[in-house]
């Protein structure tokens, strides 16, 4: 069983890569990829700009740029896998050839995502480099603390999976208008996780949505994990490391059990409906 | 005996190709409320992060308005990337590009009646954001011309439309790479328009280039017209820009013609044009 999700996952991050990069130049694609999520930023380095005049040296700033530098993966992830389910099928039509082929579907997703998830590590690493050298971002090299960091990632990332998971378990039973599905949850999300805004600037109705989601948790441990002189999050302040990590931990598992359920019932649904082989272009 | 069938030719044609494509469109949505319901629910809400981003840093509510008035015309560049300028690229991806190259009609209006159809869903996904957004932010406008406001916004649409039929061409030369020129075309376009930020923010060169897309410009006009209050921000005057704008249209449509006669010619002779490159 290993075998076939380690065969699932490899073979769709190649075939993800594939299908994002073998029309160009690695250089033109390498553009094309970084230039989408530069843009985000720049239009958030601008707002703060608008406002404060550039006082890119406010710990705010450092909160806000790094919170949307990871924020990046999000999207990527969760776009890569349910636009994978969206592509497939209405597009190249291979999604019943996928589904009768020996692999696992959900490792199969986790791998388009994969491959979207490598592609934007270079806009990410981009941009956190970019802010370390014009903006002042406070991250220093020896002050990182390396531990938390890997951890949190590398949980991190299965959170996401497990959201892109969830997303691609909906768009299956969504018609092809759901290519911008990932993408507009992933636009939500940016919202509630306080990924560029504490989650106290929040209406107070609004709040708890935030708290609930992982999100908010790996983002605030990877600025604490990076950001070591510069404050993080005023709402999670009383929280410890470890604390906040266990929380994170819980709370990736609830999400990962949510996500499997979701898969369970939306699979069986859209096999029962036709729509794994379903064509809706309109 | 076979009946007669009435047949439209010329400007009649013209005109019942326009209408034709514009309803397929309009209908095709209706028949997708809940996707209305997705286009207005997340954008909405992806717009209010960038809203909390100015509370967060104690931006005036004039600003919020921006975000607002922001979001909700970026809807029309939207809709021209997707569904104007990329749209021939889609429909020869399902069969249908050789079918309007076959038929009478003309393909400027087949392009007229999807900008139609386009222009006015965008409308009302425009509309609904403003409203909502507005009510839930308590966004209070001050508009110093009503006829200067109509006149923009339609001047913006005319040349933001044209910009999308003439690119409709170039799409057609596009093969996967149409829709990494798409991302490229979106966010990297709000950021040099300043969609979500005065457009005197940006540096003045920038600013004069990134006034060849006429959402820029037109976005501009309105938020001086209004934001009375924030008239300082603008870069040009709204009447020098509604110039511009006019002559963008103008340009923009005159070069969709020959493009689209170009394709066409090319269309015929080689057989390119039409063939699925997936």
């Amino acid at each position: 069983m290993l075998r076939t999700y380690w065969s699932s996952l490899r073979t769709a991050t190649w075939l993800g890569w594939q299908v994002e990069a073998n029309w160009t130049k690695p250089i033109l694609f390498a553009l094309y990829t970084v230039a989408r999520p530069l843009a985000l930023t720049g239009i958030l380095v601008m707002l703060y700009a608008t406002v404060t005049r550039g006082d890119f040296s406010s710990p705010m700033f450092a909160y806000m740029y790094v919170g949307n530098a990871f924020y990046t993966y999000v999207g990527a992830i969760m776009t890569g896998m349910s636009f994978a389910v969206i592509d497939d099928r209405e597009r190249y039509h291979t999604l019943r050839s996928v589904y009768v082929a020996p692999v696992d579907i959900r490792w199969y997703m986790a791998g388009r995502g994969t491959a979207r998830f490598l592609t934007d590590s270079a806009a990410v690493v981009i941009m956190l480099l970019i802010g370390i050298a014009f903006l002042h971002l406070p991250v220093h090299f020896t002050t990182i603390h390396w531990p938390l960091l890997l951890a949190t990632f590398a949980i991190g990332l299965a959170a996401l999976a497990m959201l892109g998971l969830m997303v691609s378990s909906l768009a299956l039973l969504l018609p092809d208008s759901a290519w911008s599905f990932g993408e507009g949850v992933a636009a939500a999300l940016y919202l509630f996780s306080g990924a560029i805004f504490p989650i106290q600037v929040l209406p107070r109705v609004l709040r708890p949505v935030g708290f609930a989601i992982p999100l908010t948790y790996w983002l605030e441990l990877l600025r604490r994990s990076l950001l070591v002189s510069a404050p993080g999050s005023p709402t999670l302040t009383t929280l410890g490391n470890l604390k906040l990590l266990g929380i994170f931990v819980v709370l990736t598992a609830v999400l990962s059990a949510a996500a499997l359920g979701t898969f369970r019932w939306c699979d069986r649904a859209a096999r029962e409906r036709g729509m794994i082989d379903r064509i809706t272009n309109h | 005996m076979i009946p007669r069938i009435h047949k439209d030719t010329g400007w009649r044609l013209f005109v019942r190709t326009v209408m034709g494509r514009a309803y397929s469109r309009a209908v095709g949505y209706q028949r997708q409320l809940s996707r209305l319901a997705i286009e207005v629910g997340l954008p909405l809400v992806a717009l209010m992060a960038y809203i909390f981003v100015y509370r967060a840093i104690g931006g005036s509510q004039d600003l919020i308005g921006y975000v607002i008035l922001g979001g909700a015309m970026s809807w029309f560049w939207v809709n021209v990337i997707w569904s104007m300028a990329s749209q021939f690229f889609w429909e020869r991806q399902i069969g249908n590009l050789a079918l309007y190259i076959i038929a009478p009609g003309s393909m400027m209006a087949i392009l007229l009646g999807m900008a139609l159809g386009g222009m006015v869903l965008a409308a009302v996904r425009a509309g609904l954001i403003i409203v909502l957004g507005s009510l839930l932010f308590h966004i209070s406008y001050a508009v110093s011309s009503v006829p200067l406001l109509i006149l923009v916004f339609f001047l913006t649409m005319a040349a933001l439309y044209a910009m999308g039929m003439m690119s409709a061409s170039l799409f057609l030369l596009f093969g996967r790479e149409a829709r990494y020129f798409i991302d490229v075309a979106q966010e990297p376009v709000y950021l040099i328009s300043g969609t979500y930020f005065p457009l005197r923010s940006l540096n003045a060169w920038i600013a004069g280039v990134a006034s060849l897309i006429p959402l820029t410009l037109g976005l501009d006009a309105l938020r001086q017209i209004v934001f009375a209050r924030s008239a300082a921000l603008g870069f040009l005057s709204p009447k020098i820009e509604s110039a511009i704008l006019l002559g963008l249209a103008l340009i923009f449509l005159a070069a969709a013609r020959r493009s689209l006669g170009y394709m066409e010619r090319l269309a015929v002779a080689e057989g390119k044009l039409t063939e699925h490159r997936a």
